[in-house]
């Protein structure tokens, strides 16, 4: 990674083209055939696999590798998007050392699990390039339903819905689809515009229509969408961020992480973002790091992650954080930003260790917030929990035909592939629930 | 340091370890980078009547059956014996064996069940220097269609009769290369034994289909569009190679016949296998065809440490040592009991065991909820499948019970004393306890 400023302030081009590209190509190369027979044969096909139980959605892991192994990757591909149909993104941004590959009994043995999530990237990436939609719907059920927001669960929703016969509206405030895979992933986690590939292959299942532009509240209300469909599914996501509420936050340079994030991803050229020489994030969840190390990425001089806890506490996988560290990423822990110092854009941060109340100081050029994302404001009838959508365990809300899941609602991590299992499930019981099957 | 310098039925060579007569013993070019690499012996590609040259195929003549990242396991092949004149093999050998004199070199022969084709060649070669005859009554495919190779090797008496007019053709030690594709090894070896041979090598290929190509509808190799039958070598034979060779070490009628011990042969611990079973020395082919020469230096430098360790001085030591433990069935100690247990601190909990167990054997491995596995004794039968399926080296072992302890699956006391199915109430033809 070259430099070629010693200037100040956020800045465009600090990195020459070849040094952008370089670095903003996929983190983790795909396997090709040979590497993903390799991989494959790894895997010990276990009873009762951890692997599975550790999978959100659930999907028939040690079948999908066996069907791998044996030369059959497009009826693997198949297997993974039975249960999960954003199956090539979650291969991408699934923080699989904590979930399918911490459980696999190749870590316990060698500390090196089976690629599992590289191999389901091997899989879906040959069944989405020869383009097959191995789905069928079935039968229509003359049904409607209504879902809100075009994220990982609203697309589960209603793929899984559309399966199933039924016709479906989504409704979301953006001008594409996708959701945090198209607006808040790292550059380098899904390349080559593949969120967007993956939603138009996704649609071809055929009774899926989308509005973009619509936001809940502002454009449309629920009372109209219960008035109009038979079911309504919100998957809305967090439309907002926290803010620090400290002395400064409105000084220039100041920026929420989620926006430079997207601003990045939908960048036609990378030259063209500005980022600071010393780079300060504050936060700790995958939001921050991802800020973080697109930071160093562009080319800034220093980038230091705060966070208020300790490491092992810091939401972010310690596999992430040692990433971001090999990347340059300096971490702090253990402290709370105090104030913002600057005249019309910031220079410097106070923070307080946590432990002991000292104070100390952090020269920065530009600030990223990345403390947690909030929802936007909801229809008042929605019962809330932990502000979020209070839901039961099948992801009804407590309006009569209003389901909800992924970010927005109380339950479960913060996940794509969270999102995408409570989409699916939520989608298996409106369906349940309409054909009077329960 | 082991000496692991070997005299086989009178041939001398610095080790044990010979290339089979294939194609990496085709021509002086190969022999020599062989011998070079540090090879014991090389049996020459097999030579056939002076003449027209043996055409080959010109498509592919190999096919093969791979494990993980591609590790070739089998192969098998459709190739002929040497397709190169005669009188250039002989020339060549000629000078390999001047320019190391110290190396065995033996010569593979495959002529017509007449007696004059056999008593013309073995003088001719033997003119060469080389130190021994190979009858190849083994290749099954392509010269077996003329009446040469397996066709002669299945028919004792066939085998008999040339090995006896070549015993008459000359002074030099005679090897009986054996076929595996009959029912019962005894018959062929002792055949040569009858016809005077000075030893026995096995085993040769296995008749056998390699894979299919579904896409074409034929087996592999495909020589435009159809298939045949080939010779199976490799890693994959090898247990049916030790069967055939223990076998003759010791069947009373060809106990005590040198036994050149073939089939895939890889690693100086296969080496070691065989001999102990018997083998007074070993040939390797696809080892060397898949891996090169240099594996030659595994295999001495192995097996003289292994030899070393275990406080062998020279391989005729080793030789048969494992031969007198290969007994009947019938013979087997059935008050020997074991059950399998497992060890936790190793245990990686993939539950391929419990599996096995539930779904294919006596459902004698419990579950827990949090994936501990553990052997129900009253159920265990000792089959050792869960020991075969662990991915875990020494996880679950075998454990004696030992006598007067009481076997949980059928309530009995162990028994000290040694009882086999001979002996055993439950046996119809049993004889009485002397």
């Amino acid at each position: 990674m070259s430099n070629n400023s010693e200037v100040g302030g956020p800045l465009a081009g600090r990195l020459d083209q070849i040094s952008l590209k370089k670095n903003f190509s996929d983190l983790h190369p795909p396997l090709d055939s040979h590497e993903a027979a390799v991989a494959a044969d790894r895997c010990y096909f276990c009873y009762d696999a951890p692997c599975v139980t550790a999978c959100p959605t659930d999907i028939d892991i040690p079948l999908f590798i066996r069907q791998i192994s044996t030369g059959m990757p497009v009826a693997s591909a198949k297997t993974i998007l039975d249960q999960n149909i954003l199956g090539g993104m979650c291969a991408r941004v699934c923080p699989t050392e904590t979930l399918c590959e911490e459980a696999c009994v190749r870590e316990k043995a060698e500390g090196k699990p089976v690629q599992i999530g590289l191999l389901q990237r091997y899989a879906t990436d040959v069944l989405m390039n020869v383009d097959d939609h191995p789905f069928e719907r079935a039968p229509s059920t003359n049904k409607k339903i209504a879902v809100v927001g075009a994220g990982p669960a609203g697309l589960a929703a209603a793929h899984r819905l559309a399966l199933l016969g039924n016709n479906v509206v989504i409704l979301d405030a953006k001008e594409k689809p996708g959701g945090l895979n198209e607006f808040g992933i790292a550059a380098y986690k899904s390349t080559n515009d593949f969120a967007q590939k993956e939603v138009e292959w996704l649609l071809k299942i055929g009774g899926i229509k989308i509005n973009y532009g619509k936001l809940l509240g502002r454009d449309f209300s629920l009372s109209g969408l219960t008035d109009e469909y038979d079911a309504v599914f919100i998957g809305a996501g967090l439309g907002n961020v926290r803010s620090l509420d400290i002395d400064g936050e409105s000084l220039g340079n100041v920026q929420d992480a989620v926006e430079f994030i997207s601003s990045l991803r939908q960048a036609k050229d990378l030259a063209e973002l500005e980022v600071g020489s010393n780079v300060v994030v504050i936060g700790g969840g995958m939001t921050a790091i991802d800020a973080a190390v697109q930071s160093k990425l562009l080319g800034a001089d220093d980038v230091t992650v705060v966070y208020r806890r300790s490491m092992e506490e810091m939401p972010a996988s310690l596999y992430e954080q040692e990433l971001a560290k090999s990347k340059g990423v300096k971490f702090i822990y253990n402290s709370r930003p105090v104030q913002i110092v600057g005249t019309e854009g910031i220079s410097s941060i106070k923070f307080q260790n946590t432990q002991n109340d000292t104070e100390f100081s952090l020269p920065a050029d530009h600030l990223l917030k990345a403390i947690g994302q909030i929802m936007d404001e909801l229809p008042l009838e929605l019962s809330r929990e932990n502000n979020k959508i209070k839901v039961d365990e099948n992801f009804k809300t407590d309006v009569a035909n209003v389901w909800a899941g992924g970010d927005c609602t109380s339950i479960g991590e913060d996940l794509t592939v969270t999102a995408v299992a409570q989409g699916r499930d939520a989608a298996i019981n409106i369906h349940a629930s309409l054909s009077g099957e329960i | 340091m082991a000496d692991l310098t070997s005299s086989f039925c009178g041939i001398k060579s610095p080790n044990p370890f010979w290339l089979a007569s294939a194609p990496p013993t085709d021509k002086e070019y190969n022999v020599r980078r062989a011998f070079e690499a540090g090879w014991g012996g090389v049996v020459w590609k097999t030579l056939g009547v002076e003449g027209p040259p043996i055409v080959n195929v010109n498509g592919p003549r190999y096919g093969a059956i791979w494990g993980a990242d591609r590790r070739l396991l089998g192969l098998n092949n459709i190739e002929l014996i040497t397709d190169r004149p005669l009188e250039i093999n002989l020339k060549e050998m000629r000078q390999i064996k001047k320019d190391f004199p110290d190396r065995a070199l033996v010569a593979s022969v495959m002529v017509p069940c007449e007696e004059m084709y056999w008593k013309d060649i073995i003088p001719q070669i033997a003119e060469t220097g080389v130190d021994g005859f190979e009858l190849n009554f083994g290749c099954p495919h392509g010269m077996s269609e003329r009446g040469m190779g397996s066709a002669v090797g299945q028919v004792p008496e066939y085998i008999e009769m040339v090995t006896r007019w070549c015993k008459e053709s000359t002074d030099l030690p005679v090897i009986v290369k054996l076929t595996p594709n009959i029912t019962n090894i005894i018959y062929p070896a002792t055949a040569a034994k009858n016809g005077g041979a000075d030893a026995v090598s096995l085993i040769n290929t296995i008749s056998s289909i390699v894979s299919v190509d579904l896409e074409n509808m034929a087996p592999n190799p495909t020589i435009d569009g159809k298939g045949t039958a080939g010779g199976y070598c490799g890693p994959a034979v090898k247990p049916i190679a030790l069967n055939m060779v223990a076998q003759i070490a010791r069947t009373d009628v060809t106990a005590g016949l040198p036994i050149s011990g073939i089939g895939g042969i890889t690693t100086w611990r296969d080496a070691a296998e065989f001999m102990a079973l018997g083998a007074g020395n070993v040939q390797v082919c696809t080892a060397a065809m898949t891996y090169g020469f240099n594996i030659i230096n595994e295999m001495t430098s192995g097996l003289s440490s292994w030899m070393d360790e275990n406080g062998y001085t020279s391989v005729d030591q080793l030789v048969g040592k494992a031969v007198p433990n290969v007994t009947d069935w019938q013979y087997l100690n059935l008050n020997y009991i074991t059950k399998a247990r497992i060890d936790q601190e190793k245990c990686i909990g993939c539950g391929r065991c419990y599996a096995a167990c539930e779904d294919t054997s006596h459902q004698a491995i419990t579950m827990s909820e949090d994936r501990v596995f553990d052997v129900k004794d009253d159920e265990c039968v000792a089959c050792n499948l869960c020991v075969n399926t662990c991915p875990v080296d020494d996880c679950i072992t075998m454990v004696q019970l030992l006598p007067g302890q009481i076997d949980e699956r059928t309530g009995q006391v162990v028994a000290e004393e040694y009882g086999n199915w001979t002996e055993h109430p439950n046996n119809p033809s049993k004889v009485a306890a002397e």
